[in-house]
């Protein structure tokens, strides 16, 4: 055996590298120091973020295993993101995961989030169903658990409850698709099946139906209208910090991983089978969720549905299908991190400090706390795409790369994005407008968040400001993908 | 008398319809679940007779069932620690009174 197909897998490793000492800290460490617990976390994941950005990643791609594994320049850069992501998650959590019900348990926390992000690189650079699955059910398992983590709280186990069914639901139609893929091209490689998908002669009702299925199994991962009913419920009752890793982690790794399968596996068959249900889909998605943000006044449930409008956008990256397509979708991924955890940052140190979460608490914030009703501005700026936040050149990017197939349905549904652009500036503005705007005699009280809490933000502002105009990020992401 | 793939994937279909057909109307969430049971076992059929009638040079589709039932009993015992929990709080697993969260 050759051991040299190890080194291919050395973000992996070193991710459970962390897990393991994360664990054995937990495990083994007195009571007293266990407090010092997310903070080590915190300097050893950004030890690893560090080591993926600095260490030269693989030049023309490494397959291992007999293809099973896979990676390449663009699945590096996309495992980076992630982790720039889940850093950030893990910063702003420390001080909930301190407070005094979570104390107890906190080191699960930590040690749950490394594993699901376990899971998500093996589905990402998986070239072989059985890992994906494998990593599927690694990412989606113990998000159940942690969804559920506030025992206390009654919504916390209504939302797991629901978590948990409709995730099984759609692995087990995911699956079913899987096994007609399987009776079609007779292996689960990913190149096999493209390689026999490529004739056209199997071009039947059963892959029709095959497809379909595996759609829908994703559309329940990303939450894509018709299958989004989940997300509202699952964002609300979660605890905050494990709602921002579910809708931008969960949802960006499920976004790559579509991504990976559908252009790997059944590109071939773009035209004839996926690109119309896409094409629905995408309609769906944006304008459903975007007519549902409007009545909420939870903010969490509020982003819950934005970012279904949000995933939405992100298919656009999908369905362009080129090379532009997949940067645009990547750069897309990277500003709604760093938008969303803003936002989710802010309500986090909000909730953390008073317990309110509607936006009518929000009423008059800039009064009182004038920083945070700031960021918070920033984030909904940039999640609607107000220039020159960076929120405005993803979305530019990937409309883009949409426009350049040309065809007239291709235009009309950029027209339909853009019209839903429109839509939501009104409910992202919404909160802008309670918090500057809007007069109440009761605003919330004046404090400060935590140090860690406000480094977070900090991170997140930054991203907001700078990855729009600093334009290497993007060419970087360009170059990674370019064959 | 010969045994086609048609005869093994009928009931497998058969299977996961019955399983769609009871997670979307029971109410008792541990009908929910034997009802993904159903479903997710109607897959490993599945895979098991593509391998044996149509490739059968090969095993990838039963060593697919094998890890597939691995996650299935996975997903099970999650979802059931999920439910007992509930059930201390609620003192209730009627998927239609766990409705404090709607729209």
């Amino acid at each position: 055996m050759d051991y040299s197909q190890f080194l291919a897998m050395k973000q992996e490793i070193g991710l459970l590298i962390v897990f393991l000492l994360v664990f054995l800290y937990d495990t083994f460490f007195s009571k007293k120091a266990q407090g010092a617990l997310p903070v080590v976390t915190c300097v050893l994941f950004a030890l690893l973020t560090a080591f993926g950005l600095l260490c030269p990643s693989v030049k023309d791609g490494a397959v291992a295993f007999a293809g099973m594994y896979a990676t390449s320049p663009a699945i590096v850069a996309i495992k980076n993101i992630l982790n720039v992501g889940v850093l950030i998650v893990l910063i702003q959590s420390i001080k909930w995961a301190n407070s005094e019900f979570t104390a107890v348990r906190r080191g699960e926390f930590y040690e749950l989030i490394l594993l699901t992000l376990l899971g998500m690189y093996f589905m990402i650079s998986s070239g072989h169903f059985l890992i994906f699955i494998i990593g599927l059910e690694t990412a989606s398992l113990p998000l159940a658990a942690m969804v559920a983590f506030d025992k206390n709280r009654y919504e916390s186990h209504e939302a797991a409850i629901k978590y948990i069914l409709t995730a099984v639901f759609s692995s087990a139609i995911l699956l079913m698709g899987l096994s007609f893929v399987y009776g079609i091209a007779g292996t689960l490689y990913y190149d096999g099946i493209a390689m026999s998908l490529f004739g056209g002669s199997a071009m039947s009702v059963m892959l029709i139906v095959a497809l379909a299925f595996v759609i829908a199994g994703f559309g329940f991962k990303l939450s894509l209208v018709p299958f989004h009913l989940w997300t509202a419920d699952v964002y609300q009752g979660a605890p905050t910090s494990v709602t921002s890793y579910l809708s931008v982690i969960s949802k960006g790794s499920a976004a790559f991983a579509f991504l990976v399968v559908l252009t790997q596996v059944f590109g071939t068959v773009y035209e004839q089978a996926w690109e119309w249900m896409l094409y629905a889909i995408i309609i769906l998605t944006i304008t459903i969720g975007n007519l549902f943000a409007m009545r909420q006044r939870n903010m969490k449930r509020f982003l819950a549905f934005s970012s279904i409008s949000q995933a939405g956008y992100i298919m656009l990256g999908v369905i362009a299908f080129d090379y532009m397509g997949i940067s645009a979708l990547m750069y897309y991924v990277l500003v709604y991190i760093f938008s969303n955890l803003a936002a989710f940052g802010v309500i986090g140190s909000i909730e953390n400090a008073t317990g309110k979460i509607d936006m009518t608490d929000y009423n008059g914030l800039y009064k009182t706390n004038p920083r945070l009703a700031f960021t918070m501005m920033l984030a909904m700026f940039s999640l609607a795409g107000i220039p020159p936040f960076a929120g405005f050149f993803s979305k530019f990017f990937i409309f883009t790369s949409a426009a350049q197939q040309g065809t007239p349905e291709m235009y009309v549904l950029i027209f339909i994005a853009l019209l839903n652009t429109i839509i939501s500036l009104y409910y992202y503005l919404l909160v802008v407008k309670a918090m500057f705007i809007n007069e109440t005699d009761t605003p919330l009280p004046t404090f400060r968040s935590a140090c860690s809490e406000r480094l977070g933000l900090w991170i997140c502002v930054a991203g907001i400001i700078l990855v729009g105009i600093v334009s290497p990020v993007y060419d970087y992401l360009l170059t990674v993908v370019l064959p | 008398m010969e045994f086609t793939p048609v005869y093994y994937l009928i009931p497998s279909l058969v299977m996961f319809c019955c399983g769609v057909y009871g997670f979307l109307t029971r109410r008792n969430m541990i009908a929910m679940l034997i009802s993904i049971e159903l479903m997710l076992n109607a897959v490993d059929i599945n895979f098991v007779v593509f391998n044996r009638y149509l490739f059968p040079g090969s095993m990838e589709g039963m060593m697919f069932t094998l890890f597939a039932i691995g996650i299935a009993a996975a997903e099970t015992a999650l979802a059931i620690a999920i439910i007992i929990n509930l059930y201390r709080v609620a003192k209730n697993i009627d998927v239609h009174d766990i409705t404090q969260m709607k729209f």
